[in-house]
């Protein structure tokens, strides 16, 4: 088999993968306990509006037919009206889904830029201070609660010594990156940790590789063998664990934009559940899962480049 | 004149946690230009640790002694002195060309990378340089190859490479560290013979470390033979295989199958143990020529005859 169908061949995944996460959805909506149109008309709605809104929502029809129309819709954007805004549910999600993933961005920035060097480091010094120190400060940092976190840098850098803003997102591109950058901050602390850990056995692994000996051997500088031939490797693994922290990334991101008050799709995601919003909450949940697919296709073309015997 | 690589005293030790180690104890050889010398002995004699500690590939241990490079002290040189003798005047081949070949990096880049840090080649004269270096190890479809990786070769084509990456900036000395163990037979005497005849045209100088005296009496000048991070006895092939002077060569060439005896004669016991050096000759608890000097005092290094010598107290009783 060669790279190009395997390529080919992993990018046709996505399409029942969305179409299971579709299903998914839809099913977990059906679960939740009390039904939509006595959310939407409340107790005292007479059995006449009731079945009015039902056929209007189309919850008249067979599951099946359900289920096709709601996929249906899906695939072009449409998730009706969120109850509590008033407002297209596709229209408030895209207003919000940018924020959250320029959160994300900074944390994931942030968390490769500590990672990395440190991580290095950590690995060239293995069980000598430096190593001890940072996996301490690593290790108060993968236990310690997001919120908490959150909540120390707040009253430290924004409240005490009002370097930062205390939340919001401001106008345009420079203030975002200002505002975001705590919030960013406290994201990536638990991302680093993990990342680091993982280089770092990555690159003791790696370290002692009869090709990194012959590397030194061919009298290649130490940067270019620690660059080319040890972390190129060790990156391999790395990278298939970055892919699958995106879900808990996105989970950490529910909760320091709620710390942060940042308008992005966590909060909403927040304001939506408190509300019993289900619409906003059924599409949010579905644009999460595709995007979390959509990173792990990316980690597998990253992991392609990387390694030339995948897909082979 | 000096010789291209001169060893005295060599000493390796690892302080692991249950003591030292004693890995190479007080060694000594020469090579000569456009030699070939092997390097005999069984697992854990402290061939493959002498060949690193040559170019200091190792990790963690104390060495000691004189390395003198073409008169210069190997064990003195700054890191970039060291890393332009590396491959550029010194050029490795190691055991397991899978392990040692990254598996990231095409057979090209592995290359030219050696290029670039030994060369003032552009990239157009690198990859020329890297075609005719497949060429020169016997890799057909130069072109196609370059762009591979190491997990696309066959062994045998893979242990080419590495000796064509060994090669590239011309070292006057190869060492090759049991290049042929992990390959089967017919490829091991492909590979050997390419790595003599790469000698006798390039004009290199060959270190052949090997567990295999078949391999020693086919490509080397010289030999020399190993236990227990000791010389036994070193010189000119044929006088030591003809006529060993060491009571451990006679019997390395006694259990040798292919030399018209009956029976192989296995050697008995086991490879000693390198935390607690022996006091007298290492060999001595196996040895069938065992003397009561042997258990008391280390044999000393001995001329006998132009090219032959060797560290044994029974050498005038192996003649008879």
């Amino acid at each position: 088999m060669n790279r190009g169908s395997w390529l080919l061949g992993r990018l046709a995944q996505i399409v029942p993968t969305f179409l299971m996460i579709g299903i998914a959805v839809f099913v977990l909506a059906r679960l939740l306990p009390g039904d939509q149109v006595s959310a939407m008309l409340g107790e005292r709605a007479t059995d006449e509006t009731i079945a009015r809104l039902q056929a209007e929502l189309g919850l008249d029809r067979s599951i099946f037919e359900q289920l096709l129309n709601f996929l249906v819709a899906a695939a072009q954007g449409e998730f009706g009206t969120s109850m509590s805004l008033r407002l297209p549910v596709m229209q408030v999600i895209a207003e919000r889904l940018p924020v959250t993933l320029a959160l994300m961005s900074i944390a994931m920035v942030l968390a490769l830029a500590i990672a990395l060097p440190l991580a290095f480091v950590a690995a060239l010094n293995a069980n000598r201070w430096p190593d001890m120190l940072i996996r301490t400060v690593f290790q108060i940092g993968l236990s310690s609660p997001v919120f908490y976190i959150g909540l120390l840098l707040l009253t430290v850098f924004a409240a005490g010594l009002r370097w930062f803003p205390v939340g919001g997102y401001g106008d345009d591109w420079g203030e975002h990156l200002y505002h975001l950058f705590l919030p960013g901050l406290t994201l990536s602390f638990s991302f680093a940790a993990v990342v680091m850990r993982n280089l770092r056995a990555g690159i003791l692994a790696v370290l002692t590789a009869e090709y990194v000996d012959f590397a030194r051997a061919k009298g290649l500088a130490a940067g270019v063998v620690l660059g080319r031939h040890v972390l190129r490797n060790a990156l391999i693994a790395t990278v298939t664990l970055v892919g699958l922290h995106v879900g808990a990334l996105l989970g950490g991101a529910v909760i320091t934009e709620t710390v942060f008050a940042v308008p992005g799709v966590g909060r909403l995601m927040i304001d939506s559940i408190l509300a019993r919003d289900y619409p906003v909450i059924q599409a949010l949940t579905l644009v999460l899962a595709v995007l979390v697919s959509l990173a792990f296709l990316l980690t597998d073309l990253v992991q392609m480049w990387l390694d030339p015997r995948v897909g082979r | 004149m000096t010789a291209l690589l001169e060893v005295s005293d060599l000493a390796v030790v690892f302080h692991t946690k249950r003591g030292p180690v004693h890995a190479v104890d007080g060694l000594g050889f020469s090579v000569e230009r456009g030699e070939v010398l092997g390097i005999v002995g069984e697992s854990g004699s402290g061939k493959s640790v002498t060949l690193r500690a040559i170019t200091r590939l190792l990790h963690g241990a104390e060495v000691t002694g004189r390395v003198n490079w073409q008169g210069e002290d190997v064990l003195a040189m700054d890191t970039e002195r060291l890393r332009r003798m590396r491959g550029g005047q010194i050029g490795m081949v190691f055991q397991e060309p899978m392990a040692a070949l990254n598996p990231v990096l095409s057979i090209g880049l592995q290359i030219t990378e050696t290029l670039i840090a030994h060369t003032q080649l552009d990239a157009a004269g690198r990859r020329a340089r890297a075609l005719e270096l497949l060429d020169l190890v016997g890799i057909a479809a130069g072109r196609t190859r370059l762009a591979q990786f190491p997990h696309e070769f066959s062994g045998g084509m893979r242990q080419r490479a590495m000796i064509a990456i060994a090669l590239a900036a011309n070292p006057a000395l190869l060492l090759a560290d049991e290049p042929t163990t992990a390959l089967d037979v017919t490829i091991q005497d492909q590979i050997l013979r390419l790595l003599r005849g790469l000698v006798d045209d390039l004009g290199m100088a060959l270190v052949l470390v090997t567990h295999d005296l078949g391999v020693i009496a086919e490509t080397c000048d010289r030999v020399a033979v190993m236990y227990a991070g000791r010389l036994c006895e070193t010189g000119a092939v044929a006088p030591v295989f003809a006529a060993p002077r060491h009571a451990y060569t006679k019997a390395l060439l006694g259990a040798m199958p292919g030399q018209g005896q009956d029976a192989l004669v296995a050697i008995p016991g086991m490879a000693p143990r390198l935390d607690a050096p022996a006091l007298g000759c290492a060999f001595a608890p196996r040895c069938a020529f065992r003397l009561p000097v042997c258990d008391t005092t280390r044999p000393a290094l001995r001329e006998f005859g132009p090219a032959q010598s060797s560290a044994c107290h029974a050498a005038e009783a192996l003649a008879s």
